[in-house]
């Protein structure tokens, strides 16, 4: 006799418990889960209650919006009237003044297309156009020729010279980075000890003294007749330095792609260059997409460095406009501008970083 | 169609990894539309021996004949030996950052040139026939294993190969999910698909194919016809092998 075959009939879901919710035990939870989390913090709370006031009635409440210099005279609150006063010439040094809108349309341009590439929307193809055009664009209109009044590279500054070199320095020195690493891991010893010597000798020097390098001692060597812009040299030294890192981040990301890739793609009778292109390197960027967002954001604040070249960018400028005899004693406030500007930008770069991680394929295995 | 001929001969093969000996003086030919199935315990080197097939692994020593073509250093000449030999892998080896479709379509577009337009129908017909066809613009990573691997069959399909080779094709599978995959594998067998597969399916073997292969030790031990070989196995590896795998 067999007993008759029952049917299977799995328990349907039920929700989880439902989660303690409320501000006491949000707090409990995450300020004061043990003695030390306690004391750690009201220590913090002790810190900015101490902080925090002095700095509101600075920045905010005795701080000077407009006006000349005498206003600022004797307040014991921020001049931000200096950073209006001087926003010309952090922005765009000494550029002259009757053809500044020349940088200003160069800006809108920059503008337009790092919108076009945040937003997402716009074809790849169109976008890898986009960027080199806007060089030869901006280029063009800040340093004038063909038609246009040229302006001397002498007279370039401020945050325009720190996003060109930081921006020209990240779309030349990605693509380079990427073929050294790519140049390391070749079979071929001649190219790949070529690249692993080239890596290790940037990487044992500090970016000033390629910068020194590139400023002052490459002009010693070449002859009189043939002497190389010095912004050129600088930027050139910018890139360099920055790819040799590059070479190491996107080498990690290679090393991470498994084997059975690369046999997959060759079973399939790929040749090696479109393994690489196909298989290889997209994946390889994707692990490393968080080290080498990174390394743009570190490469636009080493742009900083320039100024010990004689190079006046966005932080020099600051530097330069606090030694205004009208304007003495209001350091801080430019350098605070600064600051806020480079976390604005370093900020948004970052985010953007976060959201192309995000795009594309899920990984579950 | 010519059955007699070779279309894979292997010769005196020897390969080595470092000092240690993998694959000890093989000897072996796969007729066109020859179904073999190569098992053996782990380390015996089945799975190198196939690997060696398409060039994944090269030898030392001994030849080996592919369409009549030698494989050796030559890399153009291994490439155009590869388009013509499938290959699918125990882990699947889809490219997690592709969709199905553009898995399928990448080889035939750029390896074979043909137009985007005929490599996506031919794509769409394969993964019909892997009864997945629904899922041809998910990422892999998105489906189960089973179906991560009839993907896989059915890219080696897109490039129409001559030969498919399997590495264990069912191997980092769930047990639910082997009867799909080997459902399409005999498929392709009884159209008389050249096959080499290296598997642990037994029930597989026995029915679809012509020959079996025993390894161990990077020798082959013997071969024979599924009949010959279950019922009466002449070594005593052999013997001791089977009794192993088919006692529970």
């Amino acid at each position: 006799m067999s007993t008759p075959i029952k049917a299977f009939i799995p328990d349907p879901p039920s929700p989880p418990p439902a989660a303690a919710i409320g501000v006491v035990h949000w707090l409990r939870e995450n300020l004061f889960s043990n003695w030390f989390n306690s004391l750690l913090t009201i220590a913090s709370l002790l810190l900015l209650a101490k902080a925090v006031p002095p700095l509101v009635s600075w920045a905010l409440v005795n701080a000077v919006l407009t006006g000349g210099p005498e206003l600022c005279d004797g307040t014991s609150g921020a001049c931000w009237s200096f950073i209006g006063a001087k926003a010309r010439v952090m922005l765009i040094g000494t550029y002259p003044a009757e053809l500044e809108w020349r940088p200003l349309a160069a800006g809108v341009l920059f503008a337009g297309v790092v919108a076009a590439t945040v937003s997402g929307r716009c074809k790849k193809r169109v976008l890898t156009a986009a960027w080199p055009l806007l060089f030869v664009a901006a280029l063009w209109l800040i340093g004038g020729g063909a038609g246009l009044e040229p302006v001397d590279q002498s007279m370039w500054g401020g945050l325009m010279l720190s996003l060109g070199l930081a921006a020209v320095g990240i779309l030349l020195s990605v693509p380079f980075g990427i073929l050294l690493a790519l140049g390391r891991q070749s079979k071929m010893t001649g190219i790949s000890s070529l690249c692993v010597g080239f890596i290790e000798l940037i990487r044992g020097v500090p970016l000033i003294t390629i910068l020194f390098m590139a400023s002052v001692m490459m002009p010693l060597f070449l002859p009189i007749n043939l002497q190389i812009n010095n912004l050129l040299r600088v930027q050139v030294g910018i890139i360099l330095f920055s790819s040799a890192y590059i070479a190491e981040v996107v080498r990690g990301g290679l090393q991470a792609i498994p084997r059975g890739q690369i046999d997959a793609a060759k079973a399939l009778g790929l040749s090696s260059w479109m393994v690489t292109l196909f298989v290889v390197l997209p994946q390889a960027l994707r692990h490393v997409l968080p080290s080498l967002i990174g390394r743009c954001i570190a490469l636009f604040k080493d742009t900083s460095l320039v100024i010990i070249v004689g190079l006046l960018d966005f932080l020099g400028m600051a530097k330069a406009a606090s030694q205004d005899q009208v304007w003495l004693g209001h350091e801080v406030e430019g350098y605070v501008f600064c600051a806020v500007v480079y976390w604005v930008i370093c900020f948004g770069m970052s985010r953007y970083g976060r959201s192309l991680e995000k795009r594309g394929p899920k990984h579950n295995n | 169609m010519d059955t007699q001929k070779a279309v894979i001969e292997v010769k005196g093969l020897n390969k080595w990894y470092g000092e240690f000996h993998v694959l000890k003086n093989i000897d072996l030919e796969v007729r066109r539309g020859e179904r073999i199935v190569i098992c053996g315990p782990s380390g015996s080197g089945k799975s190198t021996l196939i690997r060696c097939m398409n060039r994944l692994e090269r030898h030392q020593e001994g030849a080996i004949f592919v369409d009549g073509t030698e494989l050796t250093g030559n890399l153009k000449g291994i490439e155009k030996i590869r388009r013509e030999v499938g290959m699918v892998f125990q882990n699947f080896n889809l490219f997690p950052h592709m969709t199905v479709l553009e898995n399928l379509t990448l080889a035939p577009i750029w390896v074979r040139k043909m137009p985007r337009r005929e490599a996506e129908s031919t794509a769409m017909h394969y993964l019909d026939r892997v009864r997945i066809s629904e899922q041809a613009l998910k990422y892999p990573g998105q489906l189960s294993g089973g179906q991560q691997q009839r993907v896989a069959i059915a890219r080696a399909l897109c490039m129409s190969p001559d030969i498919l080779l399997f590495d264990e094709p069912t191997s980092a599978l769930d047990p639910e999910m082997i009867k799909e995959v080997l459902d399409v594998m005999v498929e392709l067998a009884e159209e008389r698909m050249t096959m080499v597969c290296v598997t642990h399916e037994m029930g597989f073997a026995r029915t679809v194919a012509d020959r079996i292969i025993f390894m161990d030790s990077g020798q082959i031990v013997e071969q024979n016809s599924p009949e010959e070989f279950f019922s009466n196995p002449q070594y005593d590896r052999t013997k001791l092998f089977l009794s192993q795998i088919l006692q529970h």
